[in-house]
């Protein structure tokens, strides 16, 4: 297939449809409107159904009612609407249900701004929502990336009945990029647990549920989940190392700021400076070997944690190299993206200071 | 011998949890029966409330989801999306549920015309919490949040939501009915089979409003709590059908 220059909301929004996704449920909010608006054309000409809920907690909802009912299905949002959706998202990790949500950052807290932001890392990965449960975060640096991983995230959330979550940016959402868009329905599996009208001698009684009453039965759930999470850390981690080879000074940093980063590390071979960069793909399972590995090695002098937040992920980078190397900063909170010259200027000064 | 008397097959054999007296189990049966007779047991997902129905999903013999409070207008919603036009989804809902956190996703629901069927149990008051006050409790009813009865001026008046989901153009069947004597358990079984009726027949949103009783949080003997039901709760909701297309 021939690349298309596409937007990279609509081109979510179509490889979501061309992995099999036929039910969207969704609210307006900036910046990601693009992806409704895209579903709202499309899915009536394919058979399924785009849905504009009256909330982002109702839009949740029709989203665990339709996974539960055994269907690819999916909601995106911005920032305060993913905070919305929290309650919705635990509920659906206790259910065990499948699902795919799309997180456009945007600046915060509160109504913030709606430029991009990497504030929503601590909600992504730490939990969010109440109660012991984890969500698959993927964070695509490219339109093209954010399709291929929309692809993953529907046949991972089948494979684990889990919730996955595509944490992307305003700028990736806005971004227009030459991209192309593979089909791939093949990987859903059967789903007998869905609620789909029950015949007796088929199979169980399905019920779609996060209440266990009962101590024990709550541990043995929370403990199937768990179990499944340590399965999903060793399988479904990824992580790319660019540049890492030898270099003196290491970068970590996701999603569009990894780009930027690219920008900077190019800037500084220029000037005979040798620095790579480890990027998290996924932020829940963090890649923490893959960080601790590259920002360890033996030839490495310096490291610096580049995001749009206060400092968010650099808290799981500390951790990923324990002390072994300390960690420098770099980042503004709210919506002010680093540039490329920026992040050079500091790896400059770090290195004479 | 012959069977004069069988429990219907659309509910399992689980022991209820509800308290003696509890109109919960009566409409418990009444939802079965009607959706065996029906001959829909294989085509029903239910979907389950928070509160003290929390457990239906342990007695209703079908498919069913369990909501988080208030939404599970908007989960039925997604399922019958899915399972589309001969699918019966209904959800099962009490007064907390459904006229207080969860007023947007019923409101919606309805708004949208959307093909479920709603069965709305009203007792006046908080039943799992432990007997709080609910958007539904009476003016002068003392609850554990209202210990001096409730107050209008605190805390408004009763709502009437078969009145006000009546007025939604998406409704096509609603109608308040009560458990407290046998011809109104009759006539609460005719109302379920013309809401599922309704679905069926793909006119649009449907709720039968169930006036019920809560004795252990009333503080009422379950006889005494059926004349309360009629002395009090009948003068203010009044019974009837509010919506019919
Ligand atoms: S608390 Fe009230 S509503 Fe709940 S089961 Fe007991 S009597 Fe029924």
């Amino acid at each position: 297939m021939a690349k298309n220059l596409m937007k990279g909301c609509e081109a979510i929004a179509e490889a979501a449809i061309q992995a099999g996704c036929r039910y969207f449920f969704g609210y307006p909010i900036t910046p990601q409107n693009d992806i409704p608006e895209y579903m709202s054309a499309r899915m009536p000409k394919i058979g399924g159904c785009f849905l504009q809920a009256e909330s982002e907690v109702a839009a949740i909802n029709m989203v665990y009612g339709a996974a539960g009912a055994g269907a690819r299905v999916m909601t995106s949002s911005s920032s305060p609407g993913i905070s919305l959706k929290m309650e919705g998202i635990s509920y659906i990790a206790g259910a065990e249900l499948p699902c795919v949500i799309v997180n456009m950052m945007r600046g915060g807290p509160g109504l913030g701004s709606i430029q991009a932001s990497q504030g929503d890392y601590f909600q992504t990965t730490k939990g969010g929502g109440h109660g012991d449960y984890h969500m698959i975060a993927y964070a695509p640096a490219s339109v093209q990336e954010a399709i291929d991983l929309m692809q993953t995230a529907f046949d991972v959330a089948d494979k684990y009945r889990t919730p996955v979550m595509v944490l992307a940016d305003g700028i990736i959402g806005q971004m227009m990029e030459p991209v192309e868009i593979k089909e791939n329905t093949g990987n859903a599996p059967k789903k007998d647990w869905a609620t789909t009208g029950w015949k007796k001698g088929e199979r169980a009684r399905a019920v779609v549920n996060s209440l266990y009453i009962e101590v024990e039965d709550l541990e043995e759930m929370t403990e199937r989940l768990q179990a499944r999470y340590r399965q999903i850390e060793k399988d479904e981690t990824l992580v790319e190392c660019y540049n890492t080879d030898g270099a003196e000074f290491i970068l970590c940093a996701y999603g569009t700021v990894a780009r930027i980063c690219k920008t900077a590390i190019a800037q500084l071979q220029k000037q005979g400076v040798k620095a790579g960069l480890v990027r998290p793909i996924t932020v829940w399972p963090f890649p923490a070997k893959a960080v601790h590995d590259a920002m360890c090695a033996p030839g490495v002098k310096m490291a610096l944690c580049v995001e749009i937040s206060a400092g968010q992920m650099i808290e799981d980078v500390r951790l990923a190299v324990n002390g072994e190397r300390e960690i420098a900063f770099l980042g503004h909170a709210g919506s002010r993206v680093p540039t490329a010259e920026e992040i050079a200027e500091k790896v400059l000064a770090m290195r004479g200071a | 011998m012959a069977v004069v008397f069988k429990k219907t097959e659309a509910l399992t054999d689980t022991v209820m949890h509800y308290c003696p007296g509890c109109g919960h189990g009566i409409v418990h049966r009444l939802v079965a029966e009607v959706i065996e007779e029906m001959g829909l047991q294989e085509k029903t997902v239910g979907v389950a409330p928070v509160g003290c129905a929390v457990f239906a999903y342990r007695y209703f013999n079908v498919d069913i989801q369990e909501a988080a409070h208030g939404r599970a207008p908007a989960v039925a919603t997604g399922a019958k999306r899915v399972l589309g036009p001969d699918s019966l989804v209904f959800t099962y809902q009490g007064d907390g549920d459904l006229a207080s956190i969860g007023t947007a996703e019923i409101v919606q629901a309805a708004h949208r015309g959307e093909k479920i069927s709603v069965i709305f149990i009203n007792n006046a008051i908080y039943g799992m919490t432990g007997g709080q006050m609910a958007p539904t409790t009476l003016l002068g009813q003392k609850t554990t949040t209202s210990p001096y009865g409730r107050d209008k001026e605190l805390c408004g008046s009763p709502i009437r939501m078969s009145e006000l989901l009546a007025t939604i153009e998406g409704s096509a069947y609603i109608e308040r009915t009560a458990v407290n004597s046998t011809a109104n358990i009759i006539k609460t079984k005719k109302a379920i089979q013309k809401a599922f009726g309704a679905q069926v027949n793909r006119k649009g949103f449907s709720l039968v409003e169930v006036l019920s009783t809560c004795p252990t949080n009333w503080g009422k003997s379950p006889v005494e709590s059926m004349d309360w039901l009629e002395e009090a709760m009948l003068p203010y909701y009044p019974l009837g059908v509010y919506k019919e297309v």
